[in-house]
């Protein structure tokens, strides 16, 4: 089909059926987050307030109600629970780099055959259950876990490491179902990494770690934001994680928001907390698409 | 280059162990005889036929795979529509919103996409008097929105590198477009389109966050269940629950790479 083969009224179809799905449940919810985060929580069923209420017949008055957001901003638990989603986010993403980093650019430089193989591997633990991947880590890292029973054994330590529960229990966790997410990108910016600059930049004398420093690092450095951004944004609203490996003073907005949702049944403060991680989101997605573009665009 | 390969070799030793040996472990400690899962006391298959008695957890598991696979089917359908449409349509409106569409599910944590379809269910409740409820169709219906953007991704990279003549020349010889579509694009195509669906029914199946969400009180999934009897501690069923999906996918993932290897092999052969 080139672009002029298919009639107008089939382009039209093949346009306008995707389009309009995303549009009614991808992109019109946001508005209904804006809306029920501006309402006011109330005891019925759905538990908040209508915007547009009657007074006496005939007249209508629009009620909006700006106290969720305030409560943000002044209880400062939801300030430490962005700065937490911040942090884990962050340092995660920082460990994802620092280990994938090398696993990537060892597959690239491994023999051809090996590298099918080789990123099956990677991707093969994506496709067993989410839930489950974190439950082995709960396995391994609690007081009578395997790490500490192994650790025992050897007789590095006397009494068990208190892992589980903790933010370290988070980091490991988030690291491990993440990694792949950094692997790929980053396997696919240096696959197509000119050798021959290297070989050149060798003649010429450089070392191999200056090499990696002036030219193969910059080069692959769209793959590196965009396979930090694939972590990063994420992690921003992860609430499995946080919920099963952290303890309670885990604080981060995906906990949170489960919470006043599920427990405290306060749609309209959950709401807004939505809003206020869709909004702190916003650069990195930015940045996300800018550098898939670019990617994209080398692509012979 | 050479005398860097054992670094290589050392590195990828050691991801690829910290990526395995956690699922290792659920595998040996299924057959653990004991309930205390980091205690070995003998080999055992009791938490296998305790886990086929658990009625709970089959009735999640059949509900959850019904939903799977009608999400990757829809997904798959959606997600192929969006690619063509970006891939092969250079300029039209919206192609600006639509790229984003595809694109922002990806990474949208899932408390966010969660928590709006909700919102926006209940609304239309309110409105339309549908989706009256919630429970499967509105799990399918979530499930789709965010499984459909994974499948444009695949999708849209086969698109992107396919040769064009062949449908030029069917186009040439009088062929009718829909035609060609059905007999040139979509067999060209088509390992895409697996992937994508397989790809969508394990979203779909993995999913905890959304479906809690959207789900109502007659429709419990797998992963609520597994998530429930988590919360309440270590139980050696959930390993060899565990181990039998780790079975299952390697088995998929062996017979999907043995095709394609198959297909490679045959398409080279052709090609001489």
């Amino acid at each position: 089909m080139k672009p002029t083969s298919a009639r107008p009224s089939t382009r039209h179809l093949i346009i306008a059926v995707p389009w309009f799905w995303l549009a009614l449940f991808f992109l019109l919810p946001f508005l209904f987050v804006l809306k029920i985060s501006l309402s006011e929580p109330t005891l019925a069923q759905p538990p908040y307030m209508d915007l547009i209420r009657e007074i006496e017949d005939g007249f209508v008055t629009l009620v909006i109600n700006f106290s969720n957001y305030q409560l943000l901003l002044e209880d400062s638990l939801y300030l430490s629970a962005l700065w937490g989603s911040l942090k884990v986010a962050a340092i995660s993403t920082l460990f994802c780099l620092l280990i994938g980093y090398p696993m990537a650019y060892a597959i690239a430089r491994s023999p051809l055959h090996w590298r099918l193989p080789l990123l099956m591997l990677i991707i093969l633990p994506f496709w067993t259950s989410f839930l489950i991947r974190i439950y082995a880590w709960i396995g391994i890292l609690k007081a009578n876990g395997l790490l500490n029973n192994l650790l025992m054994g050897l007789g590095l330590i006397d009494s068990p490491l208190a892992i589980m529960h903790t933010p370290l229990a988070v980091y490991i966790g988030v690291v491990y179902n993440y990694l792949p997410f950094v692997v790929l990108p980053l396997y696919a910016t240096l696959i197509r990494l000119d050798l021959t600059l290297l070989e050149a930049a060798a003649d010429l004398g450089c070392r191999p770690w200056k090499q990696f420093l002036l030219i193969t690092l910059p080069l692959s450095m769209p793959g590196v934001i965009a396979g930090a951004m694939l972590v990063f944004i994420p992690v921003m609203g992860e609430f499995v994680i946080p919920d099963l490996l952290g303890g309670p003073d885990t604080l981060m907005l995906g906990k949170l928001m489960w919470t006043e949702f599920f427990s405290n049944k306060d749609w309209p403060l959950a709401s807004s907390l939505a809003a206020l991680l869709l909004v702190v989101l916003i650069l990195p997605f930015v940045l996300l698409r800018h550098f898939e573009r670019r990617s994209e665009e080398g692509n012979p | 280059m050479k005398q860097r390969l054992p670094l290589l070799i050392t590195i990828l030793l050691f991801g690829y162990a910290f990526l395995y040996i956690p699922i290792a472990s659920l595998i040996v400690y299924s057959f653990n005889e004991s309930r205390l899962v980091t205690v070995w006391s003998g080999f055992s298959t009791q938490w296998y036929s305790k886990l086929l008695e658990n009625e709970q957890l089959l009735g999640a598991a059949w509900l959850s795979v019904q939903i799977a696979a009608l999400t990757a089917t829809l997904a798959v359908v959606l997600g192929t529509l969006a690619a063509l449409a970006l891939v092969r349509f250079r300029r039209f409106l919206g192609r600006g919103s639509l790229e984003v569409m595809v694109t922002a599910p990806l990474v949208m944590p899932d408390v966010i996409i969660g928590l709006s379809l909700l919102l926006l269910f209940v609304a239309m409740e309110g409105l339309i008097g549908w989706p009256a409820g919630r429970g499967m169709t509105t799990i399918v219906i979530a499930h789709t929105t965010f499984a459909m953007a994974y499948v444009a991704v695949v999708v849209q990279s086969r698109l992107a590198h396919m040769d064009l003549s062949l449908e030029e020349a069917a186009l040439d010889l009088g062929a009718r477009p829909l035609k060609v579509f059905f007999t040139i694009t979509l067999p060209i195509i088509a390992p895409a389109l697996i992937a994508g669906w397989l790809l969508a029914f394990t979203l779909s199946l993995d999913d905890l966050v959304v479906a809690s969400f959207v789900s109502g009180p007659g429709a419990t999934t797998l992963p609520m269940v597994v998530y429930s009897s988590v919360r309440l501690g270590v139980s050696p069923e959930i390993n060899a629950l565990a181990t039998i999906i780790v079975a299952l996918v390697t088995l998929a993932v062996l017979i999907a790479g043995f095709v394609l290897w198959r297909q490679e092999k045959q398409n080279r052969l052709d090609a001489h």
